[in-house]
């Protein structure tokens, strides 16, 4: 395809030089001296809040309050780190956290393959109307049954648990959508040669589909797991002990309100620890986290 | 549809059955329950429930604190899709050329989709802050107008705008550069020679054939926009200064949670759902044209 686009503009370049252009050699370098510019002063305003906050999170609270504002980062850091750390209990929260985005990751992504597997490779009486209902579930996010959801959590006695906090998430349409699409790709003749070799419909996901829906699997992780970190307004209603609480909402018990000594230096360093692992896990698996982006939003 | 299939009695309802009873357990019911909750009113003593007919939606059309809150979200939203995608298309246009090195900067684009709203959120307010920021701190030269987001409904706003942009932004931009690198350099080469102008050539040529990333960037940043920064309002402004960034899903949670008007917040919650509703039917309309192209 490269090849082809290559040709097609050299057809192109030749037709603009015989209209009497510039040099297309120096336009070209020129367009990507300009392009380069843009994305690196794009780069580096994105990259600026990161760094200021990070900057703060080493400073003393005199050098954070000292105007003009410093810009460099300073010797504070490994006291800053501690003191988040014992105040808002970090460590438990983190720990909260991971145990959060990885069962909801996990969870989601077990629920849709097993229902994507039921769907497209058997008949059953009422078919349509699981798929209509696992579709169903895209028109309802957590804020239109705040309330609702809530009291059935607490009818079953989940408040405060990590039950509560990851099997409610775990319905994924998207999930389900992406491995039907998914397995709607794959030949007819690899499910009629594994039963040829005797496969049941179990050995069959376990062995053959499975290992194929690899990729898949990755891109709806890394997009899960960062839902799973990221998401504030659900623990929020569903947890209420400091032990139970995710760190996006422990951090709010750290921000330095009007009356309070303005410690914002303690309050970035315990912003530097929670967005650090989805923001690892993205760069790391970035092939995968452009691929979940954009079949998950199919 | 596949022509195998494997055949079994009750297998495929144990497959399928997880997903089930998550969907019905903690999506069908309460939605349903919502929906009844919505016709009551709890008591007094809020030892029980009062029905009281469509009176919390008569209660919500009469409130201005209400109206006061669609229309915060529906100029947050916007500002956050339409500068957040504007600013985004110029800045990958003007930079729509063969370069090098372009997964790096992919990379260093994307990153910030990782963090929380409620964390970006905790960024911008130092930034924004009225007495140490940096942003107030450069201001300061340029007029002695108080960029005091405390005090100030409108400065807030722009506060949490920002923070939302500036998660969104990155990816905005790299799928729009994407999207430029697909269309074959001839066809705008082409429009050229024919005399066409490079801003005639962008709204001619390159804005119609951007149109499904265009719309791809659009749902995934209303959709943000309305429902996934609950937490930016809620550790950011609170909702303040006075109503002034109380979004609908904030107001929601509010009412129900802090002020425990259970029916009156269910009643919010229904409109939000007929809300969402009307989102996915004018998604799938979208997308059925957008095929065409």
């Amino acid at each position: 395809m490269a090849a082809t686009s290559r040709v097609a503009s050299a057809g192109a370049v030749a037709t603009a030089e015989l209209a009497g252009r510039l040099p297309t050699a120096r336009r070209r370098d020129m367009s990507g001296t300009i392009a380069h510019a843009i994305l690196v002063v794009s780069v580096v305003v994105l990259a600026f809040p990161l760094y200021y906050a990070f900057v703060i999170s080493t400073q003393t609270l005199d050098e954070v309050t000292s105007l003009p504002p410093k810009l460099l980062p300073s010797t504070n850091m490994l006291q800053n780190y501690a003191d988040a750390w014992t105040r808002a209990k970090m460590g438990r929260l983190l720990l909260n956290s991971a145990i959060v985005a990885l069962a909801v990751a996990g969870g989601k992504i077990a629920i849709s393959l097993l229902s994507a597997f039921a769907i497209v490779y058997f008949d059953f009486r009422g078919k349509q109307a699981v798929f209509w209902t696992i579709f169903v579930t895209l028109m309802l996010p957590v804020p239109v049954r705040i309330v609702s959801t809530y009291q059935v959590v607490s009818v079953l006695g989940w408040v405060d648990t990590y039950w509560g906090l990851t099997v409610p998430l775990l319905a994924s349409a998207t999930g389900t959508f992406l491995f039907r699409q998914y397995y709607q790709t794959i030949p007819d003749s690899l499910a009629e040669a594994a039963q040829l070799d005797g496969a049941g419909p179990l050995r069959f996901l376990w062995s053959f589909l499975l290992p194929l829906s690899k990729a898949n699997i990755a891109a709806l992780f890394v997009i899960l797991f960062v839902y799973g970190w990221n998401d504030y307004l659900w623990p929020l209603i569903v947890t209420n002990s400091p032990e139970m609480r995710t760190a996006v909402i422990g951090i709010d018990s750290l921000i330095p309100r009007t009356s309070q000594l303005p410690e914002w230096n303690v309050a970035m360093a315990a912003a530097m620890m929670v967005l650090l692992p989805p923001v690892v896990v993205i760069v790391v698996m970035q092939r995968w986290f452009v691929k979940g982006l954009i079949e998950t939003e199919k | 549809m596949k022509r195998t299939v494997f055949r079994n009695r009750w297998l495929p309802y144990a497959l399928v059955a997880p997903q089930l009873a998550v969907t019905i357990a903690f999506f069908f019911w309460p939605a349903f329950d919502s929906l009844r909750l919505s016709l009551y009113r709890a008591s007094p003593f809020g030892d029980r429930l009062i029905f009281i007919g469509l009176g919390n939606f008569q209660r919500l059309l009469a409130d201005p604190a209400y109206f006061r809150s669609v229309a915060t979200s529906f100029v947050f939203s916007a500002l956050v899709t339409f500068v957040g995608l504007a600013v985004a298309l110029l800045l990958a246009s003007l930079a729509n050329a063969k370069i090098r090195g372009l997964a790096i900067y992919r990379t260093l684009l994307l990153w910030p989709y990782g963090i929380a709203p409620a964390v970006a959120g905790v960024i911008w307010m130092f930034v924004f802050h009225p007495s140490f920021g940096v942003l107030p701190y450069l201001l300061s030269f340029v007029t002695a107008y108080q960029f005091n987001w405390f005090l100030k409904g409108w400065v807030a706003l722009v506060l949490i705008v920002v923070a939302a942009i500036w998660k969104q932004f990155g990816y905005n931009l790299a799928f729009y550069l994407a999207g430029l690198q697909a269309i074959p350099g001839s066809v705008l080469e082409a429009a050229s020679v024919d005399g066409a102008g490079p801003i005639r050539r962008f709204f001619a040529i390159t804005f119609p054939l951007l149109s499904p990333v265009t719309f791809f960037l659009f749902t995934l940043n209303m959709t943000f926009s309305f429902f996934d920064t609950f937490g930016l309002v809620h550790a950011v402004t609170q909702g303040g200064p006075g109503d002034a960034t109380s979004i609908l899903v904030f107001r929601a949670w509010k009412d129900g949670f802090e002020g425990l008007q259970l029916g009156y917040s269910a009643a919010q919650s229904v409109i939000l759902m007929l809300l969402v509703i009307a989102l996915t039917a004018a998604q799938f309309r979208f997308a059925e044209k957008k095929v065409t192209y």
